[in-house]
């Protein structure tokens, strides 16, 4: 018996969500009067694998073929399953991220495992194995009772705040062999954005919307987010002008986030946005409409022009961190 | 599903969603994208048939001949209720194996129960290959070239049909339907399938809604310090 966590990494690191994920594993363990594996696929220091101790992690299983440094979904779930099986896990964790997507459902089917997406908290054993999670995008919650032996669980990024202890995981190879249908999607070229916050990780982020009237403005969000250290989002009106590219839309039909922080700059919010952002911890409302309804879901409010609140907010955040 | 502009009502003791007067419409990614692209593809002589599933009782046939006022040969509605992704994906399965499919497409998740699961689960089951959240699709011959979001940017993929994919924003521009669709919709086939035999693994026991916030503290505009103050010392965020 164990519970079984998938950790994902790149380029030779291990994310802060992925040490979440084998922090609530461990918990759940804990509940459960169990143990954690962690399983780590492709090229990674043993130093890094034997680290996730200190987030619980009892044994690292390591699947050491360097194909699997890029995401095959199916060779991924074909490995999970595996190791699912030697360690008679009944309990599987993933994150509710773009990999994790790709992967988890494919083991659920394998093991004819129930499976909730984006759990919120722990599982709730008393009437069964229930997990909250956010449904209609986060405008309401959900109580889902997994009724197979057993579980498959995705974790959403940024739910728990992170406590490091000590210990050290035991780390063993595990062979898995893998088949050519396993890597049939090939990975032609990848384009990735250097230098910006992926928004989906991004503890802090700051959004635009109508009200920064033009692309042009958008150097006042930028500079706002480079002092905080924060990714940027927009509004849908926004991304549908092309003013900002479309991944960094939020809303019921763009991204669901879940920051500790979240600016909304020039945004009105209309109920598709603040279903994709009310997840987030804090919400910071700029708006010079006094009778934007984003201010009724907001923390803090601040009722003037963008143009002008942006600046000195900006300003006020450098000051900030001179003094710190 | 409800329209995204829908406020989520509870009823029952918080055991199921108040959907007296609520506008049910596809689902936005299935429609605006993965549908368009479908239609796309046939009209550039790629796609020969196009067949639009879903899973629901008789009460959601005016959403399907929705769907198919913008096109398609066929709708199949396999007659079940299903809220767990594995049952859904069992029944839709089922069927595509009975007709073989070269190509499913789906949207990149329902925006109701915001799962973005059912997609994969169809492939794993019918042994294919997925790619997620695709932001373009090519197909030539055998093959499809797809773009697809991963962390921190893009990716572009390859690979044989068949395949399922998941569509969002980028894969096409969403249409409205015109006037001689609409009267074509009556006229296309719509069957009804009795699902096969698959247990749900998962069920919803009961929904809350989110606790209300305690109300807005203004800053004025003038004083961005008193702003960054509370953000670290009350909010503790930064």
């Amino acid at each position: 018996m164990s519970v079984i966590v998938l950790v994902e990494h790149t380029e030779g690191n291990i994310k802060k969500k992925n040490f979440e994920a084998v922090q609530y594993a461990a918990e759940i363990a804990k509940q459960t009067g169990t143990k954690v594996t962690a399983i780590v696929l492709g090229t990674l220091g043993d130093a890094e694998m034997e680290g996730l101790g200190a987030y619980g992690a009892n044994k690292v299983l390591h699947v050491a073929d360097s194909r699997l440094n890029e995401l095959h979904a199916r060779a991924y779930a074909k490995a999970l399953t595996i190791a699912a099986k030697k360690e008679s896990s009944q309990i599987i964790i993933t994150l509710n991220d773009i990999n994790g997507r790709a992967v988890a459902p494919r083991v659920a089917v394998q093991l004819k495992a129930g499976l909730v997406s984006g759990a919120l908290y722990y599982p709730d054993t008393a009437k069964g194995f229930v997990i909250k999670k956010a449904v209609f995008s986060g405008k309401a919650f959900s109580y889902v009772n997994i009724m197979s032996d057993i579980k498959v669980i995705m974790l959403m990024p940024n739910t728990f705040p992170l406590s490091t202890g000590s210990g050290k995981a035991v780390v063993e190879k595990l062979e898995v062999e893998f088949g050519d249908k396993d890597f049939n999607v090939k990975v032609k070229s990848v384009d990735k954005v250097t230098g910006e916050v992926p928004l989906g990780d991004a503890s802090l982020v700051v959004s635009g919307g109508r009200g920064m009237k033009g692309p042009e403005n958008w150097g006042l969000i930028e500079d706002l987010a480079k002092e905080l250290g924060a990714a940027t989002a927009c509004s849908r009106p926004v991304a549908d002008a092309h003013w900002r590219p479309h991944h960094e839309h939020v809303g019921q039909t763009g991204g669901t986030i879940r920051p500790d922080l979240y600016i909304a700059v020039g945004i009105s919010g209309a109920i598709q946005h603040l279903a994709g952002v009310n997840g987030s911890k804090t919400i910071v409302v700029i708006n010079k409409d006094p009778e934007a309804p984003f201010f009724k879901a907001a923390n803090y409010g601040v009722i003037g022009d963008a143009m002008e609140v942006l600046p000195r907010l900006t300003e006020a955040v450098k000051k900030f961190k001179l003094h710190k | 599903m409800p329209d995204t502009s829908t406020k989520i009502i509870l009823k029952d003791n918080d055991t199921a969603i108040n959907n007296l007067g609520t506008t049910f419409v596809i689902n936005p990614y299935d429609e605006w994208y993965a549908l368009v692209r479908a239609l796309e593809l046939k009209e550039a002589g790629i796609a020969t048939d196009i067949h639009l599933i879903t899973v629901g009782r008789a009460d959601v046939e005016p959403v399907i001949r929705k769907a198919l006022a913008l096109g398609g040969d066929e709708a199949v509605r396999i007659d079940a209720d299903s809220n767990d992704p594995f049952e859904t994906a069992g029944y839709i399965a089922d069927y595509a194996k009975f007709v073989g499919y070269d190509l499913v497409l789906s949207g990149k998740e329902a925006i109701d129960y915001n799962n973005g699961t059912t997609g994969v689960m169809i492939a794993e089951l019918l042994d294919m290959d997925f790619i997620g959240f695709a932001t373009d699709i090519q197909i030539e011959t055998n093959t499809a070239t797809v773009k697809r979001e991963i962390e921190g940017g893009e990716e572009t993929d390859s690979c044989t049909l068949p395949l399922v994919i998941a569509c969002q924003k980028g894969v096409a521009e969403a249409r409205i339907p015109n006037m001689r669709g609409i009267m074509a919709a009556r006229t296309r086939p719509l069957k009804v399938i009795t699902p096969a035999a698959v247990m749900p693994l998962t069920a919803v026991l009961s929904y809350e809604m989110p606790p209300a916030k305690a109300g807005v503290k203004l800053v004025s505009p003038d004083n961005m310090d008193e702003l960054v103050e509370l953000l670290h010392s009350e909010a503790k965020v930064i």
